[in-house]
């Protein structure tokens, strides 16, 4: 399946630039369906549960949640992703600490636990479905831009890394 | 995917090690991390969040020409190192591919086709094409068949050069900003309360307050990092209390303590309730009541904004006076209001008893400081003006209003909303600086500082948004120019209103946009346009404050900013096409001069040479023009404002400093406005003095509850909400581009109660077809997730352009402030 998606991305990726000149004009966001007509709606994507952790786009991004959140209460009695997440609780969950910056007030100032600015998770912290961009980014990360040979640095953008 | 473990990511890596020292050129392989600090620097610098009303300051970093990261900037005020998902991933915005970069005509055989496929052209091509529409309506039925649609999202200068253009150059008011959609009823409240636009208080008032109260603003998503400051004050201060007010529940409801969802419309009466409470209660603060405010009751029966042969609207009584009023006092208001007590309130409203009289002692004890905000709940109703005008009678009461933490506080939607919209001046009824059209006395100035003869600004308010649609369907707005915003999908009432204007074959619509949208498909030329950082710019946020930013990388193609195109194209008109002969010859020294020569190249704004941009910037702008066009054009504006409580300090200032709240007085920011001691404009001894009026006093509003528009009956049995998700912005343009912010939430859906799901025969995840009186639309059903309506309501997100819910809402407006009512219309559902 994973396969497959990834044929059909690239098969795309390569049509685009020929695509593009013929092509009638659209908006991908919405698909072919002309304005005044009704689209039928995609299935309701469940999110990856796989708990496999994703490459973030440079460092200071949040990381996506590589797991399903349904049903977890996140109010201001109780945190559900702390119970996994939380500094002493990672031994026993092996899920990543929070980051040290959560710890800090507005000031700076390091707290004894997480800072109640950062509480609401689901602020900065979303879950992924797994489905193919309606359109390719092309958001290149600075590792890539140093890996390129010197004298052309970034042009042409290549697509995002996988 | 198939999981790795960390010992087959270390065999893995092993092989590929091993791999790679067989042929591939030793440098790149000396170790796997870059430590060359000359390779791995990236520029740094700062710039406004492109997104909502809060205005975060970001760090933007740049290596060769490219965005490659953003994070919350920690010098910033407003967010101190913090940013929502969407502020975090602005690093990739500007790079779907699908990016315009080349002007997009219909065409059919080579020429302009209303009905032909769109075609690449030239820029020259495009603006020839449009100054012939534009001279062609002039010429036949003038400067009321042109105009504009712009918005909260552009720039200071490019919203002060697009309403310059239109009001002093083409001589037309029928230029509108989507801001309109968004929070004009918070500007009349504030007009008519204090006379003088935006919040009195700030951001810090937050960390001074011991209670916030909702008024249907669901800040948790809409505006995330004020919500954290919120948390962050209730959950480290154990006395603070949060009450929210909704129709629905919410992310806002996961910190509340007091929550109350209300039957549409009712919020009316609770405010009223709480007025009625203070009276009764003796919590009038009689001595701030006596001395800085006075009473009015509100003229009622305005109608609903609708065509004038609408059944609501020839039953109105006032829809000609809708903001009349007369005066009244202390006694006669206590009167009114109170008829609101708190069983019949509670009745009316569905808001249990004990939650109405726990709000209304909240803000009843003189000791626990209020701050209220108010959204998108408040401002998109039918009587938005008025639920402004009823949030500031209960502060006005109880004094509790300019000091640290008491704040009635409106929230903006959109990034410069305060900063174009409403302080440039872009709506149809307005001049720079909260000044009017139709004020004989507020043209002259206008007049004055653009060097244009008496009598040239129209005397008459154009056409706001809705009516634009209206007038584009009925032929009498022929030529129509949208910048930053996609009214297509964010208008109200898109099929019976907005499509047959924009295809009407009278008509010529021109879209400027940065990618595909519902309007660009709607369009016949489509522009594109450079975005955010690829161009100098400016926003002005929710708390006054307004910040600045450098280019810091190219647009892509032939993209060019909204700025770059609007005085490109003022260069197409000789000054006899615009202008008839005898106002000409009233100043004669613009006889053959061309719109351009008047409104830039005037002395004024062509005054600041291109170097004194500061080293290591681009500026496309600047150097197509020949002078710093952008400095420019803010010191021109900022003529309008200073001496006049408006006062901006002066533009370099704004590129070294995170953002200043005006007025900016002897370069001190104001935090606190209208109150001795701080705000510079109250003299000592006065204590407070809301100098937008001219007898210093704040009016407080005698205003009854009214119905809705349109409410569920047997044909049509639900509620129909609307708004935004966090992880989108507006009609999802950008974020809906980001795979990341996509794949959070790839299509909208209807978030509906179980037992209505039950009685519809649908479970979550089926098809169903919500309809109203006016279109239809295909969704699927969610019983869970963020929003949890009761049952009788249903909310849709506006984001997802393959689902326009608009289509369904109703294009009633509030008859003060003219913007649409989206949360409120009755619709059917039926499974699919």
């Amino acid at each position: 399946m994973t396969t497959m998606k990834n044929l059909t991305a690239i098969l795309l990726l390569l049509l685009s630039p020929l695509l593009a000149q013929g092509q009638e004009f659209q908006d991908r966001m919405r698909g072919a369906v002309p304005l005044d007509q009704t689209t039928q709606p995609p299935q309701i994507a469940n999110p990856d549960n796989s708990d496999v952790r994703r490459s973030r786009n440079y460092a200071m991004q949040p990381p996506v949640v590589p797991h399903k959140i349904e049903g977890y209460q996140i109010d201001k009695n109780a945190n559900r992703c702390m119970m996994c997440h939380a500094r002493t609780r990672t031994q026993e969950s092996q899920a990543p600490m929070i980051s040290v910056t959560h710890f800090m007030d507005r000031d700076g100032n390091f707290l004894a636990e997480l800072s109640p600015r950062r509480y609401f998770c689901l602020q900065c912290h979303v879950p992924q479905a797994n489905l193919t961009p309606l359109v390719n980014n092309r958001f290149v990360d600075v590792d890539t831009i140093l890996n390129q040979p010197a004298n052309q640095p970034g042009n042409p953008a290549p697509a995002r890394k996988k | 995917m198939k999981k790795l473990t960390r010992r087959d990511f270390i065999k893995q890596t092993a092989a590929v090690t091993a791999a790679a020292s067989a042929g591939i050129p030793a440098e790149s392989l000396a170790s796997n991390v870059v430590t060359d600090a000359s390779r791995t620097q990236l520029t740094w610098n700062k710039a406004p969040c492109r997104f909502c009303g809060v205005g975060c300051g970001v760090n933007v970093g740049v290596k060769d020409g490219r965005v490659v990261a953003t994070h919350g900037d920690i010098q910033a005020e407003v967010n101190r190192g913090l940013n929502c998902v969407k502020g975090y991933f602005l690093s990739k915005i500007m790079y779907g591919e699908d990016r315009l970069t080349r002007p997009l005509l219909r065409m059919t055989n080579g020429k302009y086709d209303k009905n032909g496929e769109f075609t690449p052209i030239s820029w020259d091509a495009a603006f020839d094409i449009m100054a012939e529409k534009f001279k062609q309506a002039l010429r036949e039925k003038g400067p009321t068949a042109i105009g504009m649609f712009g918005s909260g999202q552009w720039t200071v200068w490019e919203g002060y050069a697009a309403a310059k253009m239109f009001k002093a150059g083409f001589r037309s008011n029928n230029i509108d900003p989507n801001a309109r959609h968004c929070m004009a009823s918070a500007v009349a409240g504030f007009m008519r309360t204090f006379g003088m636009d935006e919040p009195m208080g700030c951001y810090e008032d937050i960390e001074a307050a011991d209670a916030f109260v909702l008024w249907g603003s669901n800040m948790a998503e809409m505006h995330p990092i004020l919500w954290t400051r919120v948390t962050d004050r209730r959950l480290s201060a154990p006395h603070v209390k949060v009450a929210v007010l909704s129709t629905f529940e919410h992310r806002s409801f996961e910190l509340s303590d007091n929550s109350m969802i209300f039957r549409p419309q009712t919020d009316l009466a609770i405010l009223n309730f709480i007025a009625n409470y203070i009276i009764q209660n003796n919590a009038v603060n009689k001595d701030f009541v006596n001395k800085h405010t006075r009473f009015v009751l509100g003229n009622t029966s305005i109608g609903y904004g609708l065509r004038p042969d609408h059944p609501l609207q020839k039953a109105a009584k006032n829809a000609g006076d809708a903001s009349g009023g007369k005066p009244i006092d202390l006694n006669e208001f206590a009167k009114f209001v109170s008829q609101y007590d708190v069983d019949s309130v509670a009745k009316l409203t569905n808001v249990p008893r004990d939650r109405l009289l726990r709000l209304a002692q909240m803000y009843a004890d003189p000791k626990v400081k209020v701050m209220s905000f108010f959204t998108m709940g408040m401002n998109q109703h039918t009587r938005g003006t008025w639920c402004s005008n009823l949030v500031y009678n209960i502060h006005l009461l109880t004094g509790k209003i300019s000091t640290p933490g008491n704040s009635p506080f409106s929230l903006t939607g959109q990034p410069s909303a305060c900063g174009t919209a409403r302080e440039v001046g872009t709506f149809s009824h307005r001049l720079p600086a909260d000044m009017l059209v139709v004020n004989p006395k507020h043209r002259e100035v206008a007049e004055k500082i653009w060097q244009l003869p008496p009598g040239t600004i129209p005397d008459k308010p154009g056409f706001h948004a809705v009516m634009q649609s209206r007038m584009l369907k009925d032929s009498k707005l022929n030529v129509y120019w949208t910048q930053v915003t996609n009214n297509v999908q964010a208008g109200p009432n898109v099929m019976q209103e907005i499509l047959p204007g924009w295809r009407n074959p009278n008509n010529f619509v021109i879209v400027s946009d940065v990618y595909p949208t519902a309007s660009t498909l709607a369009a016949d030329l489509v522009l594109p346009t450079a975005m955010w950082v690829e161009k100098e710019g400016a926003y002005g946020n929710a708390e006054r404050r307004t910040q600045f930013w450098h280019q810091l990388v190219n647009p892509p193609g032939e993209a060019r900013s909204d700025l770059w195109q609007l005085v490109e194209f003022s260069k197409r008109f000789k000054m006899e096409e615009v202008w008839p002969k005898d106002l000409l010859d009233k100043a004669p020294q613009w006889r053959g001069k061309t719109m351009y020569d008047l409104l830039f190249k005037n002395g004024v704004v062509d005054k600041f040479p291109n170097s004194q941009i500061e080293a290591g910037y681009a500026n496309d702008e600047a150097k197509a023009f020949g002078y710093y066009i952008q400095k420019g054009l803010f010191e021109e504006y900022a003529q309008f404002g200073r001496g006049h409580a408006h006062d901006l300090a002066s533009f370099d200032v704004y590129h070294k400093e995170r953002g200043l709240r005006w007025p900016v007085v002897n370069g001190k920011e104001t935090q606190w406005r209208y109150r001795e001691g701080t705000d510079p404009y109250v003299k000592p001894g006065e204590g407070y003095r809301f100098y937008g009026m001219p007898d210093g006093k704040a009016v407080i509003f005698a205003l009854p509850y009214e119905p809705a528009a349109e409410e569920p009956d047997n044909e049509f049995p639900y509620w129909l909400s609307t708004g935004r998700v966090l992880e989108h912005w507006h009609t999802g343009t950008m974020t809906r581009r980001v795979p990341e912010l996509y794949r959070a939430v790839p299509n909208a859906v209807c978030y509906m109660h179980r037992d209505d799901a039950r009685k519809l025969g649908v479970r979550r995840g089926e098809m169903i077809e919500i309809t109203s009186r006016r279109g239809s639309m295909r969704t699927r059903v969610e019983t869970g997730g963020r929003v949890r309506p009761p049952a009788g309501l249903v909310y849709v997100p506006f984001f997802d352009a393959s689902q326009l819910i608009n289509k369904l809402t109703l294009d009633a407006t509030d008859p003060i402030s003219f913007q649409t009512d989206y949360k409120k219309c009755a619709v059917k559902i039926r499974k699919v």
